[in-house]
């Protein structure tokens, strides 16, 4: 069993397979399970993602606080406009990242990757993938394993949770996930893979978690955005030959310590930073009623 | 290893909003009323931490309650789950607790069809959707539901651990993980027993009629 992401590296590195290979592999002996119904079980994970960013994208989604919807949709309607600043693939992750968590702030079905707040990012990226590059199946299914394979490291060294390690923890840990995934993908090492996902969670260090009002809506959604489009930029610096100076296990312990450093406010429970402003106390009054102790 | 499987990253498919205090709360839950064994008709739901703050956002409280109807995390029920629980005549009642945690997700219940027939646990929402129980009726214990699990109350006395695990070699079950506490020497104590498999009832039955054997319940995967 790796412990770490330097031994999921050396795994892959000695027997010369990839990172979806070993976790496969590692999930096999774990769950005395077949290949097959582990990967029809990553397959049915994959629908559920795909069928969400479908409907973020196309339908005009709405939360219930309506505090967010809507926003995929018009980032789709910019992109067909040809005005965008920044590259259609960019953008199209990016959108599908931001439909993903308006169907999940809709109290829609998702797939939590690695939770619910940062579901986003690893399958905006994966769909735009598809729209660019047009995998195959088993690839894209493999890309969900290499994630996971990153994400396990993640959960179990350090925390996916912003309660226990703020934001950095949840879409941090995303975009490092799909940071990786996106090398393998296009080719690249299982050590690019690893320089993707410390790349990638280095930009997200420090990150809390002040949720509005509470909800995983503001600033949840559109830091799935950023974390989609970070795990892009880390991804082509990794394929490009960039190292990150700090290896990714340090990283990560980075990240925990730091997550246990901050104040209980900036950790979900809606007492600091953005969920803090007057805006956002006006917004808790007006979705909660004044009820609500702060 | 807290997180054994690739899926308790990739995964659960699940209701929004949040993994913790949507998917996680609904396991919690539905632990609660696997170890009850049946529909509670009322329950006690107390939140600290996280959970107290914003549970009301999340539809944490929704969640719970889907979690004891046996909805699992990907069930549209759970939306409805206070009125589907109010139109079966269950007494739901929702505490905010002030106390301080060990961890920031935690939640308190109690339930039961009556006063001798209650259970209370404890769980913690840890991330993702994964859960651990870390009490029941008072007594310590880390319990993921990650894999079948048997819980044997009993007396404390000499044998008993050594009679349950002879039932479970004599019909092949291997046991992955095993806790035993008491309350106190010579009193109540619990096992908690995790299997590889899933175990038959007429295992469960054997085990409850060796001496000093209290309750025995199960909880599958």
């Amino acid at each position: 069993m790796f412990r770490n992401v330097a031994e999921l590296v050396e795994l892959a590195e000695n027997e010369n397979i990839k990172i979806s290979d070993i976790m496969i592999r590692q999930e096999m002996e774990i769950t005395e399970r077949s290949f097959d119904d582990i990967f029809a079980q990553m397959d049915r994970n994959l629908v559920v993602m795909e069928e969400a960013i479908e409907r973020g994208i196309n339908e005009d989604v709405k939360s219930v606080s309506g505090l967010t919807g809507g926003d995929a949709v018009l980032l789709q309607k910019y992109l067909k406009s040809g005005k965008s600043l920044a590259g259609e693939f960019h953008l199209d992750a990016v959108s599908k990242a931001i439909a993903t968590n308006e169907v999940n702030a809709a109290m829609g079905t998702i797939c939590a990757t690695p939770t619910a707040g940062s579901a986003g990012v690893v399958p905006g990226t994966l769909f735009a993938l598809k729209h660019k590059v047009n995998p195959t199946r088993e690839q894209m299914v493999r890309y969900l394993f290499t994630s996971g394979a990153f994400g396990l490291v993640v959960a179990n060294n350090a925390s996916i949770s912003g309660a226990a390690g703020g934001c950095q923890a949840e879409v941090g840990s995303a975009t490092g996930m799909a940071a990786a995934a996106i090398v393998e993908l296009m080719g690249g090492t299982p050590n690019q893979s690893a320089h993707a996902m410390a790349i990638a969670l280095k930009n997200m260090l420090g990150l809390v978690c002040d949720p509005v009002a509470g909800l995983v809506e503001v600033p949840c959604v559109k830091r799935n955005a950023m974390g989609a489009s970070n795990a892009i930029i880390a991804a082509d610096m990794a394929l490009a030959g960039i190292e990150s100076r700090i290896p990714c296990d340090e990283v990560i312990d980075a990240m925990y310590k730091i997550g246990q450093s901050m104040s209980m406010d900036l950790k979900e429970t809606a007492g600091g930073g953005l969920a803090a402003t007057p805006t956002a106390r006006a917004l808790q009054a007006k979705i909660f009623g004044f009820s609500q102790e702060k | 290893m807290k997180y054994r499987t690739v899926f308790d990253i990739i995964g659960p498919i699940m209701i929004g909003p949040s993994s913790s205090h949507t998917a996680g709360a609904a396991r919690i839950g539905r632990v609660a009323r696997t170890l009850l064994g049946k529909q509670p008709k009322w329950a006690e739901i107390s939140f600290y931490g996280s959970f107290a703050k914003t549970y009301k956002g999340h539809g944490t409280d929704v969640a719970i309650v889907g979690g004891l109807l046996d909805f699992d995390t990907f069930d549209q029920r759970i939306k409805n789950s206070l009125q589907i629980a109010k139109d079966l005549g269950i007494d739901i009642k929702i505490v905010v607790e002030d106390a301080v945690t060990d961890h920031p997700n935690t939640a308190k219940i109690k339930l039961g069809t009556n006063e001798q027939d209650a259970i209370e646990l404890v769980g913690i929402s840890i991330g993702g959707g994964k859960i651990e129980i870390i009490e029941l009726n008072s007594f310590e214990l880390r319990l993921s539901g990650n894999h079948p699990a048997i819980l044997v109350v009993h007396d404390d006395r000499f044998g008993v651990i050594a009679a349950v695990s002879n039932v479970l070699a004599k019909h092949e079950i291997n046991i992955g993980h095993m806790e035993v506490s008491r309350k106190e020497k010579g009193k109540e104590a619990l096992m908690v027993i995790e299997v590889d498999h899933n175990v038959l009832d007429h295992l469960l039955d054997e085990v409850a009629s060796l001496p000093n054997i209290i309750k025995v319940t199960k909880i599958h995967d």
